[in-house]
């Protein structure tokens, strides 16, 4: 607390907020998707909506073996493959296995989190294998060599004249600005790379057990693309994308795609169950469905934190976030940013490591109120905060800051002594007078709270305190209100 | 309203920082005529420590807090947030003490936050406030979105004589003060406030009020800081008012 943190959170923070075009983008995407789907939840008919999807969500969780199990059978009696990856590593080498027992020579893929998380186009591309992104904005974002700045819309943190120039530079192209023209010119290219490609590799919005299929939605169809042209279709999905039944899984995608884009059905719903049959005009030839967990199951074995699983990916949290709204998603360092990144990165990949993703939120609780399934995420983050304060060892945190933890052993003593509690104020009433500028107020602080200061005022400590004008004004008149007493007394 | 006594439950900040605003409302108490107590064994609530994580100190102070309030019949104080904490954290730091939960329990369900007590309590609307100017209002998040307190601070306000109350935009979007936050993040933070203030600035309001000074003073500051010419005060000053200036 007394030394200014400066971490890479902080770096990229600050990086967000210096640029104009950021900036703008996320206010449009804020104004737009995050004050819509607040609106949508409002209007919507169906008032138990998300209550039931949210419970059917923790219901699936508390019996996620048995319904991955039933989910994998019914996978395999489709002619479709399973497996199970423990690690990202597991799921990689799995995905490489597949692509090398086929000679595959080219990859497109249709946007799936989960690839990045595992981290599975290096190991691809080192292996000599083409990978493509096949969605407009994750195909911007590769051929930009960036990462993805939010869950949905990967590229916002460009604009079209950024985008116009990149596809002059790497696709040669005329110059241009106009979205018609550049989204014709992804579509030339990316079109070619479909038709040629050996595998593609997807994710997975959610699965359904009873009937063994995988849900993907879109709106270009690409993704749909990916899983019908090459010969191989791979599908990564998290272990807690799943619904037992139909019905769950049906209006599970209608609350995706409302707080995804505010739409009742997004433009393409693909179900992929298996290769193709015989008589299928199209489809691949081996379909996968690698399945993983990579830190998922600690999750959900802690009831703390279970609730994060629940979580249907639809980036409604990141539109409305007010922090989220400023730093956009790079600063979080992470696959998966804004409020749900912020809770689920600590926990797949190091608490400590990930500490200012635990601290850097207000707690506002804009997240919990358009969340579809109702996520309790700073319920989530400041149970983070408290492991981080004084260490855990079930998730193996260190104590965070120790200096800080002083700053609150000392405040628990100061306030649990109401007479030496009014003695400090009083000190420190002397203490700011140097400090005390135009206005009356506080210009400068140090140590401490100097993080303050830096762009605010502080009012200073008044020179009568409430309880000191209580003793003076009011304390004496008490005693003269038995009649009241007696029946507030009545009353208790 | 003879008969009605609360107890004043006076957050940490205004009580050293912000005293004008406690007196308010006791100003406004014996306007109505209600009765009031200040255990002046009070100091802290626990919700600094709560929200940076420090739960083993917080739960001392709630402890504290449970021991001065749990014979008061009804507690009221200025602040949402700190209400927000009694009413919905301490039943979480006592989760695995059945008694102190119990305990907890009963004083979150007589702990007030002032407007939601005038209101909701009371029945009240118009308290007889004279203000001449125009107000607008920004809604704190653990107030509008912990406890739902949104129309009761605008019941409130369109009732006072003279006043002008208009909307700003976004009202409900967080100003950035997060505690802690705002020292160990203070770049986001100032970007946060600084939207806070655009819309503040183009709603035209000569004042800006809320139900919780910890934003208020975060508001103020920056304010303060980029010179700007608008008044803030807290919605019990602005109710305390009066045709004579404030009671
Ligand atoms: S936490 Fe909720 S709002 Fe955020 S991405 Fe997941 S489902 Fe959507």
């Amino acid at each position: 607390m007394s030394k200014k943190i400066e971490s890479a959170y902080i770096e990229g923070a600050k990086k967000a907020i210096a640029s104009p075009t950021l900036q703008k983008s996320l206010d449009n995407i804020q104004d737009r998707f995050g004050k819509g789907a607040m609106q949508l939840w409002k209007e919507l008919e169906d008032q138990g909506m998300r209550d039931r999807v949210k419970e059917s969500r923790m219901r699936t969780l508390a019996h996620l073996d048995i319904i991955l199990m039933e989910l994998a059978q019914k996978v395999r009696k489709r002619g479709g493959k399973v497996f199970f990856a423990r690690t990202a590593e597991e799921a990689v080498a799995y995905t490489l296995e597949v692509a090398q027992k086929n000679q595959v020579k080219s990859v497109v893929k249709g946007k799936s989190m989960t690839s990045m998380e595992i981290d599975i186009d290096p190991a691809l591309e080192k292996a000599g294998i083409e990978v493509v992104e096949t969605d407009l904005g994750e195909y911007i974002i590769q051929l930009a060599g960036d990462t993805p700045s939010h869950i949905i819309a990967p590229c916002i943190h460009m604009d079209r004249h950024d985008i116009g120039k990149l596809f002059t530079d790497k696709l040669g192209i005329e110059p241009t600005t106009d979205p018609p023209e550049l989204t014709m010119a992804a579509r030339k290219a990316l079109r070619e790379k479909l038709l040629s490609a050996d595998m593609g590799i997807t994710g997975c919005n959610l699965a359904c057990a009873e009937t063994g299929q995988i849900a993907l939605v879109s709106n270009e169809g690409n993704i749909r693309m990916s899983t019908t042209m090459p010969r191989i279709h791979l599908a990564l999905m998290g272990m807690e994308r799943v619904t037992a039944t139909t019905d769950e899984q049906r209006e599970t995608l209608q609350l995706l795609t409302r707080g995804a884009a505010l739409q009742k059905l997004s433009t393409y719903v693909s179900f992929n169950g298996g290769p193709k049959k015989e008589g299928d005009p199209d489809g691949p030839e081996e379909f996968h469905l690698v399945i993983i967990d990579n830190g998922r199951s600690k999750i959900l074995a802690d009831l703390e934190f279970r609730e994060s699983l629940a979580c249907i990916r639809c980036g409604a949290c990141l539109n409305i976030c007010p922090v989220y709204g400023k730093i956009g998603g790079h600063a979080y360092n992470s696959t998966y940013p804004g409020p749900i990144g912020a809770v689920i990165t600590p926990l797949l990949d190091g608490v400590n490591k990930h500490a200012d993703l635990c601290k850097g939120e207000t707690l506002c609780g804009a997240c919990l109120d358009v969340c579809p399934v109702k996520n309790d995420l700073p319920r989530m983050l400041s149970a983070l905060r408290y492991k981080l304060a004084y260490g855990d060892n079930r998730w193996n945190v260190r104590q965070h800051n120790v200096k800080e933890a002083y700053v609150y052993a000392a405040w628990q003593k100061a306030i649990s002594h109401s007479s030496a509690y009014r003695r400090m104020i009083k000190t420190a009433r002397l203490l700011q007078k140097p400090f005390i500028g135009k206005n009356n107020m506080i210009k400068k602080m140090a140590g401490l709270a100097s993080g303050w200061t830096d762009d605010r005022d502080l009012p200073p400590i008044a020179q009568r305190t409430f309880s000191e004008i209580w003793d003076e004004k009011y304390a004496k008149r008490q005693q003269q209100t038995p009649a009241i007493k007696e029946e507030t007394n009545n009353e208790k | 309203m003879a008969g009605k006594k609360v107890s004043l439950f006076v957050q940490c900040l205004v009580d050293s920082m912000f005293p004008q605003a406690a007196e308010a409302m006791v100003s406004i108490f014996q306007r109505l005529q209600i009765d009031f107590d200040y255990p002046t064994q009070q100091t802290c609530c626990g919700q600094p420590a709560f929200n940076s994580g420090y739960r083993k100190d917080a739960t001392v102070a709630a402890r504290r807090f449970i021991e001065i309030f749990e014979n008061e019949a009804v507690i009221v104080c200025p602040s949402g947030s700190c209400v927000h904490m009694v009413r919905h954290h301490y039943p979480e730091l006592f989760a695995d003490d059945p008694e102190m939960l119990a305990r907890a329990k009963t004083v979150g369900s007589k702990t007030f936050e002032f407007t939601q007590y005038l209101v909701d309590e009371l029945n009240l609307s118009n308290i007889g406030a004279e203000f001449p100017g125009k107000v607008t209002y920004h809604d704190s998040c653990h107030l509008s979105r912990g406890l739902q307190i949104n129309s009761q601070p605008r019941t409130l306000l369109r009732h006072i004589k003279g006043l002008e109350f208009i909307e700003m935009k976004d009202s409900d979007t967080c100003c950035g003060f997060g505690g802690t936050f705002a020292i160990n993040y203070p770049d986001i933070s100032t970007a946060m406030v600084d939207e806070k203030i655009e819309n503040i600035l183009a709603s035209g309001a000569e004042v800006v009020t809320g139900c919780d000074i910890s934003c208020l003073m975060n508001i103020q500051g920056r304010l303060s800081r980029r010179e700007e010419n608008v008044k803030v005060m807290h919605i019990a000053e602005l109710l305390a008012s009066t045709a004579g200036g404030q009671s």
